[in-house]
């Protein structure tokens, strides 16, 4: 087996038992008080910081994409008009891709 | 649930899984042509089933890494679902958890079944759209990458068409409802903040996983107008 097999199937496999570990905790710690409000608050401050890494990481440097930016900027203003899911990723598409046309 | 609600939630996992697979297909492409084979690709996506992990990996491998180089950054990347386990084990209920099942609802644990589920106010209504969206994004994920495996540079840049884009506004819409309270807006502009700090300084996976401290803090601190005890 060569050596990008390896790879492959340990990082696969690696991978998948994280997210086991993460649905495997006991109901003793679930049922805390404590870990609820957590549990809570996680992917709020996790999904933030993930539309931070989509914004702002520029193959590992601080870098910006103004047309990127742009039109995620346009989806937060359809979100602010209470448009539905669909027509915010769609605007914040089509406004990127016009930009990126043009420029 | 009502009806409509259920068909709304399938909408938007539609959308979602959509993207997904223009995405897979990109993937499918950049695997092939980094040096993988169309079996190793289908491995990663079925197996691996993690955007992030998945393009750090046979990025590493493509730019002459040795193989196992490329395992530490595909890992790093994938604990953050460890932790999106946390709330969705609360979400999906003991019944989704128990013996083999867990299993299978482990594989759908991912940024976007997290945001999904988180985007929604009432238990049912989460709990579909967590296995709306991870089914179909499983389904469209992976038959995207087979796509792009086979079909190659045939395949163009998502980029083009404005869909990097729709990643951060879909998870943004999903937040959307938990910043109403000054605490999911505090939570929130912490996590990004950390984030965006860390980004040059520490490896790929990393800012994402240093903004969960900045929940932990804020499920610890006592809350205004609650009693506390002790």
């Amino acid at each position: 087996m060569t050596g990008v097999w390896v790879a492959v199937i340990v990082a696969s496999v690696g991978c998948y038992l994280l997210k086991l570990a993460g649905v495997s905790l006991p109901p003793s710690v679930l049922e805390r008080d404590d870990v609820q409000r957590v549990a809570t608050m996680l992917p709020v401050a996790m999904l933030a910081a993930l539309v931070a890494v989509e914004l702002f990481d520029s193959a590992g440097s601080l870098g910006l994409d103004l047309r990127l930016l742009a039109g995620v900027g346009a989806g937060v203003v359809a979100l602010v008009l209470r448009q539905s899911f669909l027509v915010v990723i769609v605007v914040a598409a089509v406004v990127t891709a016009v930009l990126r046309a043009l420029t | 649930m009502g009806h409509e609600s259920r068909a709304a939630i399938r909408r938007d996992a539609a959308a979602m899984a959509g993207y997904a697979g223009a995405f897979g297909a990109s993937f499918g492409a950049v695997s092939v042509a980094s040096g993988l084979t169309v079996w190793q690709t289908m491995v990663l996506s079925l197996v691996m089933f993690s955007g992030a992990s998945q393009f750090a990996l046979v990025g590493v491998i493509g730019s002459g890494g040795a193989g196992l180089a490329a395992v530490p950054t595909a890992l790093l990347l994938g604990v953050r679902n460890a932790f999106y386990g946390v709330p969705l084990t609360r979400i999906l209920g003991r019944r989704a958890l128990s013996g083999p099942r867990r299993l299978v609802t482990a594989q759908l644990v991912i940024d976007e079944t997290t945001a999904m589920a988180v985007g929604h106010d009432e238990e049912p209504a989460q709990r579909y759209a967590f296995w709306a969206t991870g089914v179909l994004l499983f389904l469209l994920w992976n038959a995207g990458s087979l796509a792009g495996a086979l079909g190659g540079s045939a395949i163009g840049d998502p980029a083009t068409l404005g869909l990097d884009a729709m990643i951060p506004a879909a998870f943004l819409a999903l937040l959307w409802p938990r910043l109403r309270t000054a605490e999911g807006r505090w939570v929130a502009v912490g996590g990004a903040l950390v984030a965006t700090v860390l980004i040059p300084l520490v490896p790929a996976g990393v800012p994402v996983l240093a903004a969960a401290p900045i929940a932990v803090v804020a499920g610890l601190l006592p809350r205004r107008g609650r009693e506390v005890t002790r």
